[in-house]
């Protein structure tokens, strides 16, 4: 009976442990203790051991321990009201005294002896001198007989004057009961914390390696070509959740920036072989057909000028990979725009008239802001330039830049023929012409520029539809806007 | 002048060295940066235009800080494929004097290193810039042509200073941007040619002598009609 109710559990035990010895053997004890889950679970257990022994301390110390210190203490009570009785009354009244107090005690706990030089019982509870119990003022604990029974006392024996001799005391035969009985519930208590600290380990062990799991798994997919998978998220917003967040934020980031990549070599590939063919095809027929040293030094030259173009737009793409790999932000100071915009203005006030366009410039006098300050120029300088190029004769560009909430807002507006519904998301892109764009000079590179400046400096560009015309605006974020974001 | 290029590729070794010879330069070659450094620590010149990366153990930033510990002040001309803006500010900050990125034109760094050897002759404070008959007072900020005063704008008067500085040379576009306007990039519109010609009309145009001249796919230069 006892065999079958106990054998499921035992084997149940057994093959947990097998389990665990099989997991340990599986990896080395070494790598075992280098594991962060195991450290984890590890650290749980202790912690929990420990309070749990700490608590059994302090229970020990309230329970037992305070029953022998206040035995000690009502002991030391009546040794010292004997004591007194003794100086009044010598050895009569002590009698006295004692058999009263043994006739008072209700709970029959108190042991009284008091016996003369020959050893022979005065007044008291006890048959006899216990042997052992000799020295003056000494505790002792010993097995007693009284009224038959064998029990157990805590006693003090003190010698008094003329060779009698006294022993106070109180039976702690229920007491010491209690205590083992403490003891061994707290063992038990203890064994109990020590299995369900390991349970708990091992289920902390579990959780962690769970929560990695999910990020873990997702590297392994990413490191294996696998570009669109993300980090789960759980929805509980707790910390692994934040952990989730900031990862995917950063695969996402990194997604952006290889796809920009592809995109530029793409662009590379397509947009840079039209010039190069038309070089390589100018010197070619030079080569082949030109009838002058005249003709072939015009044909040289116009190969040249292909050339500069395809290194012109060569260093701009460059230029705006720079800007997006973001390394210039280390060299990020405050700069102040006002002089930025009124510098693009003078340079294009020129132009502008020359082609009948009126440049109408508005701002304050000082505009702080925190950036690169030749990036800054930079993209106020395409910005014109665009708005410049595009506008009729007779039409008005407005260069105005303000201070907003967390930074400063750069605004040209032209009049020209805008940009159509469609396109407008596209000419950020790297080489993308609108199809107004196509009997004007330029590489396609300029939007895209002052797109990557503004993403740099923690702003955006916008392109507004403000018929007739269109109107860019550049936000910077200002200095502490950009350091909460870092 | 006497010019010292220290160039590892052969190609554009030849081809500066050709062309500043043409320009009436004496012009070493060094095709590694021992050979440089030890020809610009020994010799006098008049400027060093420096390749970045070199054969030989001592680069061009190596080359170009130890001719500066040794407090040689040879104006130097960093030609360099290093693009970057770092590289840019690493190249000055060892001493270079100017920066120019590689592929380059000619007539560029012709321009460019003819204005650092000027420069480094250093003729002290002037006051006033004087070519033929066109006066500019930098004290007054005024000008004036065959005794009549010209009205400039702020930003004319300091592309005409540029120009009557670097009298006698060609200075090229981007040398205008970047010493008159401070922009190290170009605008994709010529917008200088547009802030030249406005200034012609002012300096030239009245004036039976043109003073500033366009120098073809190079630039402009502000020189007497004699020359």
């Amino acid at each position: 009976m006892r065999a079958t109710c106990c054998a499921p559990r035992v084997r149940n035990a057994a093959s947990l442990f097998r389990r665990l010895i099989e997991s340990a053997a599986g990896i080395s004890t070494r790598r075992l203790l280098q594991s962060a889950g195991v450290r984890f679970a590890v650290i749980y257990a202790v912690l929990l051991s420990a309070s749990a022994a700490a608590l059994a301390l302090f229970l020990w110390w309230s329970t037992a321990g305070l029953l022998d210190r206040q035995t000690e203490a009502s002991i030391q009570a009546d040794a010292q009201s004997l004591a007194e009785r003794f100086a009044a009354g010598q050895v009569a009244a002590l009698i006295v005294t004692i058999e009263e107090r043994l006739a008072q005690n209700v709970e029959d706990d108190a042991i009284y002896l008091l016996v003369d030089r020959t050893g022979r019982s005065l007044a008291g509870n006890l048959q006899h001198w216990p042997q052992g119990a000799v020295e003056n003022g000494a505790w002792y604990e010993l097995p007693i007989e009284r009224a038959g029974a064998r029990s157990l006392a805590v006693v003090e024996a003190f010698t008094l004057p003329g060779g009698f001799r006294l022993l106070i005391g109180r039976d702690v035969q229920v007491r010491a009961q209690l205590r083992t009985l403490l003891t061994d519930a707290l063992l038990w208590a203890l064994l109990v914390v020590l299995v369900m600290a390991t349970a708990g380990a091992l289920v902390v062990r579990s959780l962690f390696r769970r929560a990695l799991a999910n990020v873990s798994d997702t590297a392994i997919a990413i490191a294996g070509g696998n570009f669109t998978q993300r980090v789960r998220l759980t929805g509980r917003g707790d910390e692994f959740d934040q952990l989730a967040e900031t990862i995917n934020d950063m695969l996402n980031r990194m997604a952006r920036l290889m796809e920009g990549v592809r995109e530029v070599s793409n662009a590379i590939a397509h947009d840079l072989r039209t010039p190069i063919t038309r070089a390589r095809a100018r010197l070619e027929d030079a080569a082949e057909h030109a009838g002058s040293a005249a003709e072939l030094r015009s044909a040289i030259e116009r190969a040249i000028t292909d050339l500069d173009d395809i290194v012109a737009v060569f260093q701009a793409l460059l230029r705006i990979a720079e800007i997006e790999a973001g390394s210039r932000r280390a060299a990020f100071a405050t700069v102040d725009v006002a002089p930025i915009i009124a510098d693009a203005a003078e340079l294009y006030e020129a132009v502008a008239e020359e082609k009948g366009v009126a440049l109408l410039v508005e701002g304050p006098d000082h505009l702080p802001s925190y950036g690169d300050r030749e990036l800054i120029q930079q993209a106020v300088v395409n910005l014109l330039d665009n708005a410049v190029k595009f506008s009729r004769p007779g039409s008005t560009v407005r260069l105005s830049a303000k201070a907003i909430q967390h930074g400063v807002e750069i605004s040209v507006a032209d009049q020209g023929p805008g940009i159509p519904e469609a396109d407008r998301e596209r000419v950020t892109e790297r080489f993308f012409r609108g199809e107004t764009a196509r009997h004007t000079p330029g590489s396609g590179l300029g939007l895209a520029l002052v797109q990557a400046v503004a993403q740099l400096h923690g702003g955006s560009l916008r392109l507004i539809d403000t018929a007739p015309g269109v109107t860019g605006i550049l936000t910077l974020a200002g200095h502490e806007e950009l350091a909460a974001r870092a | 002048m006497r010019i010292l290029v220290v160039e590892d590729d052969k190609d554009v070794g030849a081809f500066v060295v050709r062309g500043l010879k043409e320009a009436g330069h004496v012009v070493e070659l060094a095709d590694n940066g021992r050979d440089g450094l030890f020809l610009a620590a020994s010799e006098a010149f008049d400027a060093v235009i420096l390749d970045r990366m070199l054969p030989g153990g001592i680069d061009g930033i190596r080359l170009l800080e130890t001719l500066r510990g040794q407090k040689n002040t040879v104006p130097v001309l960093i030609l360099s494929a290093l693009a970057d803006v770092d590289e840019r500010v690493r190249g000055l900050k060892a001493g270079g004097d100017d920066y120019l990125t590689k592929p380059f034109a000619f007539a560029e760094l012709l321009a460019r290193v003819e204005a650092l050897a000027r420069r480094g002759k250093g003729e002290g404070p002037v006051t006033k810039l004087v070519v033929e008959d066109l006066e500019l007072d930098l004290l007054s900020r005024q000008v004036k042509r065959a005794g009549q005063k010209v009205d400039l704008q702020p930003r004319e008067f300091r592309l005409l200073e540029y120009l009557m500085r670097h009298a006698g040379q060609v200075v090229t576009r981007t040398m205008l941007l970047e010493g008159v306007w401070d922009y190290h990039f170009d605008p994709q519109t010529n917008v200088i040619d547009v802030h030249v010609s406005r200034l012609r009309q002012k300096v030239d145009k009245p004036f039976p002598k043109p003073l500033i001249h366009t120098v073809r796919n190079a630039g402009y230069m502000l020189r007497p009609e004699s020359a």
